[in-house]
């Protein structure tokens, strides 16, 4: 969109005064100084970063062998030589176990809100733009989604297709993509009725044009900020589909799974027990503050 | 008022004939023939059709639906496989269950997050708003069956103060209203009530801090009236946002005890539905889930029509 320049009316000839680019600010670059601007959210950025680096380049850390099993070295406490961390029921180590266990309970919790996010941004904003029946039809479908609660249409999903990484993946999905259709039909309805959309319509603009053009650019922020909302809720229920033995199966490390076979030792070593959910904790968290923080710079209502 | 309440249950009937489909299509979601789950692997060919047609599974889709449809309707949900009991009787009780918990849980989440929002928003010093915005992050964020885990550890098994998992002491036979059962539920009802907690709390900070900002709360201080007036109809005008999301979290909270049912190993839905799901038993799954799904429909209409009842601005259109 044009940026407003003040025009000088001399008699009937209209000057526009061209703006400086260095003096407009774009909206990205102001979102930018904000978000810079923001110790609570740049320090959780940084810390999510942290996470996930060290969970891609996990094999290449040094860390010990997370799959090998030991049955003398088995619930070994805290600070432990060798074993920082102790070990599990198996006798694995859980240091290494926690940060190969970010790649699956990172990888659950990031993709269906992604892929929910292209489906039901894409449903959104067609129902939104288009109106109507097509309107209509979209958002009844999502109705009856809505009369679920969420975590029981997770679970039971997962529990009639069977545990299993692509099962949990596809339920999560079809769970998100509701609210995120929602959200998406409601912001493009309001730019719907905005003048400069009319004006663009008027002009002779295809449909196309103006969705990509006039539409994207003002609905796009608002469903992002909602959508990372989402992908604390995301990570929780995934590693809660796990804790129930409907997610990852074992031997695999995932955050979820390992807090449910460690529970037969919380009489023996309980802060072993509950290590994997402090892990889940903190990047539910951070993920949180952030999408707190993406909003506030964004200023989108929420 | 009841028009307004008939007409909202008839636009439920379309969302309820989805809802239907939906729950039938979970039997067909699963891998393999639903028959699969009941016969062994090596059973012969004619025991298996024989058990196909008993059950209907021979007939095409339609048709099973209706049929299995026109039997639900009848308040008949079929014979769980797993016990061989009706699967009516089962959710039924476990049903019961669940709400006791739902029903403890939201009244402690509740209760407190009107407390702590309000304080926040009329807080003075920074330092009470910002805890109450922790406290409520803090239950946005935090994996609630971890917390389950984390509360048994600390008061079960270090300060065995209260009992880890069941409803009751060994030989109870369901719930009761005595000093055993409601320690059993102690410990269940603070891990169900966190994420209603921190929603809510999040939610009634930031209506009462706008509702308080708007200018009938200056008129009404200049008017001179006791702050404590004054608090009641700030309440009165947030209410109809809270109540909105009190309803969603509390429906959530029924739906969500899954995990916090496991954990304590607490018989009601959740738990029927998870063990269900571990013995392949499809008919207590459909049940369960639709009973739930139903409430979760009818709770939100009720929401819905006590909002407009409590705010006469919104359109009952």
């Amino acid at each position: 969109m044009a940026v407003q320049s003040p025009s000088l009316d001399i008699g009937g000839a209209v000057l526009v005064k061209p703006t400086p680019s260095s003096a407009s600010r774009g909206y990205w670059q102001s979102v930018g100084r904000r978000l810079r601007r923001d110790p609570v959210t740049l320090i959780c950025a940084g810390l999510l970063v942290l996470i996930v680096l060290a969970s891609i380049a996990a094999p290449w850390l040094g860390l010990a062998d997370p799959y090998k099993t030991s049955m003398i070295r088995r619930l070994y406490p805290l600070g432990s030589p060798n074993h920082w961390l102790g070990t599990d029921e198996l006798g694995r180590d859980m240091f290494a176990r926690l940060i190969y266990g970010g790649r699956l309970s990172l990888f659950m919790g990031v993709t269906p809100v992604v892929c929910a996010l292209l489906i039901g941004g894409l449903l959104g904003i067609t129902a939104g733009f288009v109106g109507g029946k097509v309107n209509m039809a979209i958002m009844r479908v999502m109705d009856v989604f809505y009369a679920f609660p969420s975590v029981l249409l997770a679970i039971s999903l997962s529990g009639a297709m069977g545990a299993g990484t692509e099962n949990t993946l596809l339920s999560l999905t079809l769970v998100f993509i509701p609210p995120i259709c929602r959200v998406s039909e409601s912001v493009t309805t309001q730019v719907r009725g905005f003048d400069f959309v009319d004006a663009a319509k008027a002009s002779g603009a295809s449909a196309l044009t103006i969705v990509r053009v006039h539409v994207l650019g003002n609905v796009l922020g608002p469903i992002l900020v909602y959508a990372t909302s989402l992908i604390s809720v995301a990570i929780i229920l995934a590693a809660g589909l796990s804790f129930l033995g409907l997610g990852v199966k074992p031997p695999e490390p995932e955050w979820g799974l390992m807090l449910n076979t460690l529970r037969q030792a919380i009489y023996v070593n309980p802060v072993l027990a509950a290590l994997p959910g402090v892990m889940i904790f903190i990047t539910s968290i951070c993920f949180n503050l952030m999408s707190d923080g993406l909003r506030a710079a964004m200023d989108v209502k929420a | 008022m009841l028009l307004y309440a008939l007409r909202r249950l008839i636009y439920l009937v379309p969302v309820a004939f989805g809802v239907s489909l939906l729950v039938f299509g979970l039997v067909h979601l699963a891998p393999g023939d639903p028959i699969s789950a009941i016969v062994p692997p090596d059973a012969p060919k004619e025991v298996v059709d024989k058990l196909k047609e008993y059950y209907g599974f021979d007939q095409p889709l339609p048709v099973q639906y209706l049929r299995w449809l026109g039997v639900t309707l009848t308040g008949d949900f079929g014979t769980s496989i797993g016990t061989g009991r009706p699967v009516a009787t089962e959710v039924a009780s476990a049903f019961g269950n669940t709400l006791i918990l739902a029903i403890a849980a939201t009244l402690l989440a509740f209760t407190l997050a009107v407390i702590l929002g309000t304080a926040a928003a009329y807080a003075k010093s920074r330092i009470v708003d910002r805890l109450v915005t922790l406290i409520s992050l803090v239950g946005v964020s935090v994996p609630h069956f971890w917390l389950a885990i984390v509360l048994v550890i600390i008061f079960a098994v270090e300060l065995g103060a209260l009992p880890p998992m069941g409803i009751g002491p060994e030989n109870s036979t369901g719930w009761r209203f005595d000093r055993a059962h409601l320690a059993h539920m102690v410990l269940p009802t603070i891990a169900l009530s966190v994420i209603p907690l921190g929603v809510v709390t999040r939610t009634v900070r930031s209506t009462v801090k706008e509702t308080l900002s708007m200018e009938f709360v200056t008129a009404l201080q200049a008017k001179g009236m006791r702050d404590r007036q004054i608090l009641f109809h700030v309440l009165k005008n947030a209410a109809p946002t809270c109540l909105a999301v009190m309803g969603l979290q509390a429906g959530n909270l029924i739906g969500g005890s899954i995990l916090i049912e496991t954990v304590f190993a607490w018989p009601g839905t959740g738990f029927l539905l998870n063990s269900a799901i571990f013995r392949r038993d499809l008919p207590i799954l459909q049940g369960t889930t639709l009973v739930l799904a139903g409430f979760f429909m009818l709770l939100n209409l009720t929401v819905d029509v006590i909002q407009t009842m409590v705010d006469p601005r919104i359109k009952r259109g």
